[in-house]
């Protein structure tokens, strides 16, 4: 987990240079998820990734310098610079990633479709949002799985954000009983306790590979820099006075311009952006209990060598890595 | 004559036609955010948020606008028209058809295309030629914001379903959110010309199929769209050092197209390039090709388009998509041709 925090902070800096071009989504605040589910995993096991797979790579077993180097948009990246971070492929360890949402349904159906035939005794996994679960193809997905009794779990990460939309606004009746709906068990977990989430993932994985068919885990997390990196809500919270005007200005001519609604629905109006502006002031990744590496640090205090043998080790590897990968030193 | 930037012409336009038509409402993931300007003006009511589910709101504002309102749906990126296609393709195209001509489906989709700002080749697509392909479609790629304004009023007054696509390079507040996210350590090729323009007081529809030549030349005539406008009128700066006139020819909409524009002008030159950001095979490319020689015209003929899926990596991608180096060496063999 740590190494996975190093490892898109180093990506986040990168982005931040102008390195990196284009959007950037981090899966930083959701490596408990990754790390409780992944660590299950072994040689045939299939991983459909959203467009934040980084961390499930590298934990997976990736070269770090092999993705760095494709964010950079080198032609020795993971892809060849062709595929950039939300297009991720990892052939070895059957693992894609799409910028498409929701396409992971289909793509984790499809390879534990290939390992019922091919390997059985192998899964696959799926990540992907709670935004995703409003998509079509991803309960589509869920009901070919029961009804072929595939050998998936479907891992929602829920941050309670569609893209920049409140969740709750978007999505009707409960994740959980949508699932069980469709023939898939469904289990709660709290995605901050990577003991939590290795626990019952550990379950489904097992009863997905003894043929027993499909899990839904619903995994609550929060994502530390939002949907993507300089999501402008979050930066009108950091910079208020650079970035407020740029909204404040427009927002207020249109608010006063002649020909519209009424006052009091163009009220209404401005009170929902007022309400998503205060939503990030009172955003929960402001607050350090909902930082996974924060919540599982003391578990390791009582044996401090160890911890700190630990923690320098990840840096030193993720320094190196960022290095070669910068053709600082030679790989 | 005020002066806006693209997204805000679009959204100008927009706001005009809202303010003298009720039926119209804009709905589609995030676009309480995104059309924030909107909201506070038409309520929310009016400007509404959808959930990440395409097949659902887009489908939805087909039949809502068969059934009297004039939706204008906001999807992403034109890329992501791969989750609910159906909803165009086997529906609001073929409305028109199915009931003699009796019953259509006004609604406009609004989303952004194009790549230069390196977000990959799931995020950065054209497929305008895609789109244009089906009967019943209407396409509209504009590449100011004075057209840009236009012929959002235009699709708002339109019976039939249409695609408004707004290049990322060209449109302010896109490039801002996915390019470069309040970064100024990044920097891309925009054209000046179609990001910030002159617009009317007052927009005034511009009519489909009527292409409009932003320059005159004797030599050879280039036909495009969007950015690529923009290259293909810089490129003719460089020739003209060089001896070579060079016309271009904005097209402006995909479907339909101005035919006769084509070949007026290919008949002066003798010689047609089309510069495509668009996929080079079975597109509007050939499609140009086709109509000029339907017409009986002879004439020498090249394309610049990107031939393959867009790099991610940044220096690729330039060399994909149609560029300033390709046209001019496209132009200096046309030239040599005989």
């Amino acid at each position: 987990m740590l190494r996975s925090r190093l490892f898109e902070e180093a990506i986040a800096k990168l982005w931040g240079d102008g390195l990196i071009s284009g959007e950037m989504h981090l899966g930083t605040g959701e490596e408990a998820i990754i790390a409780g589910v992944v660590a299950h995993l072994r040689e045939g096991d299939a991983m459909a990734l959203d467009h934040r797979g980084s961390a499930a790579l590298l934990m997976r077993g990736v070269d770090p310098v092999l993705i760095l180097r494709e964010l950079l948009g080198h032609s020795d990246g993971l892809g060849g610079g062709l595929g950039g971070h939300m297009h991720l492929l990892f052939k070895e360890y059957l693992a894609a990633s799409s910028g498409i949402v929701g396409a992971e349904g289909p793509m984790a159906a499809g390879f534990a479709l290939s390992a019922q035939y091919l390997h059985p005794g192998s899964i696959a996994v799926a990540f992907f949002g709670e935004g995703a679960m409003n998509q079509g193809m991803l309960m589509e997905s869920m009901n070919l799985a029961a009804a072929w009794n595939l050998p998936v779990v479907f891992v929602c990460k829920d941050d309670g954000w569609s893209i920049t939309t409140p969740s709750e606004t978007v999505t009707g009746g409960d994740l959980n009983e949508r699932a069980r709906g469709l023939g898939v068990p469904a289990v709660r977990v709290d995605g901050r306790e990577v003991s939590e989430v290795w626990e019952a993932s550990r379950s489904a994985i097992e009863r997905a590979r003894s043929g027993q068919g499909p899990t839904f885990l619903h995994v609550r997390c929060v994502h530390l820099e939002g949907h993507f990196l300089g999501f402008q809500l979050i930066r009108v919270v950091r910079h208020p006075l650079r970035e407020m005007p740029e909204i404040a200005v427009p927002l207020t001519r249109s608010f006063l311009r002649t020909g519209g609604a009424a006052l009091g629905e163009r009220l209404t109006g401005l009170k929902s952006v007022f309400a998503a502006v205060l939503s990030t002031l009172r955003d929960p990744r402001r607050d350090s209990a909902n930082d996974p590496l924060r919540r599982v640090r003391p578990n390791l205090l009582p044996d401090p060598v160890r911890l700190k043998e630990l923690e320098d080790e990840a840096e030193k590897e993720i320094n190196k890595a960022l290095a070669t990968a910068l053709g600082e030193v030679p790989s | 004559m005020r002066a806006m930037f693209f997204t805000q012409a679009v959204d100008d336009a927009l706001a005009q036609a809202m303010s003298d038509d009720p039926r119209i409402i804009v709905f589609g993931e995030d676009t309480p955010l995104l059309r924030r300007n909107l909201l506070v003006r038409f309520g929310p009511k009016r400007v509404r948020g959808t959930p990440i589910s395409e097949s659902a709101f887009l489908g939805a504002g087909v039949a809502a606008a068969m059934a009297g309102l004039r939706p204008v749906v906001d999807l992403y990126m034109v890329d992501f028209l791969g989750v609910c296609m159906d909803a165009l393709l086997n529906h609001a195209a073929k409305v028109k058809a199915f009931s003699g001509g009796k019953w259509t489906a006004p609604v406009v989709v609004r989303a952004p295309c194009g790549g230069g700002y390196g977000d990959g080749g799931q995020h950065e697509q054209s497929l305008w030629g895609w789109l244009a392909h089906i009967p019943g479609l209407t396409v509209v790629v504009p590449s100011t914001p004075a057209d840009a304004g236009g012929l959002m009023l235009t699709a708002l007054q339109h019976d039939g379903p249409v695609i408004f696509l707004e290049h990322k390079l060209l449109s302010e507040t896109w490039l801002e959110f996915l390019g470069s996210g309040g970064r100024r350590t990044v920097k891309y090729d925009v054209p000046a010309e179609g990001a910030k323009g002159a617009v009317p007081q007052k927009w005034e529809p511009i009519p489909f199929g009527k292409a409009v030549l932003r320059r005159a030349g004797r030599d050879v005539t280039i036909a495009s769209l969007g950015v690529s406008v923009h290259r293909a009128l810089e490129a003719a700066q460089t020739l003209e050092k060089e001896g070579i006139s060079v016309g271009v020819l904005d097209l402006r909409t995909v479907s339909p197209l101005d035919n006769a524009a084509v070949c007026e002008a290919v008949e002066q030159t003798g010689r047609l390039l089309v510069v495509d950001e668009d996929y080079e095979g079975f597109g509007l490319s050939g499609e140009l090709s086709a109509v000029v020689l339907e017409a009986g015209k002879s004439f020498k003929y090249a394309r610049v388009c990107t031939q393959t899926t867009i790099p991610y990596a940044r220096h690729l991608e330039d060399q994909v998509l149609p560029n300033k180096q390709r046209i001019c060496a496209s132009i200096r063999q046309l030239m040599q041709k005989c």
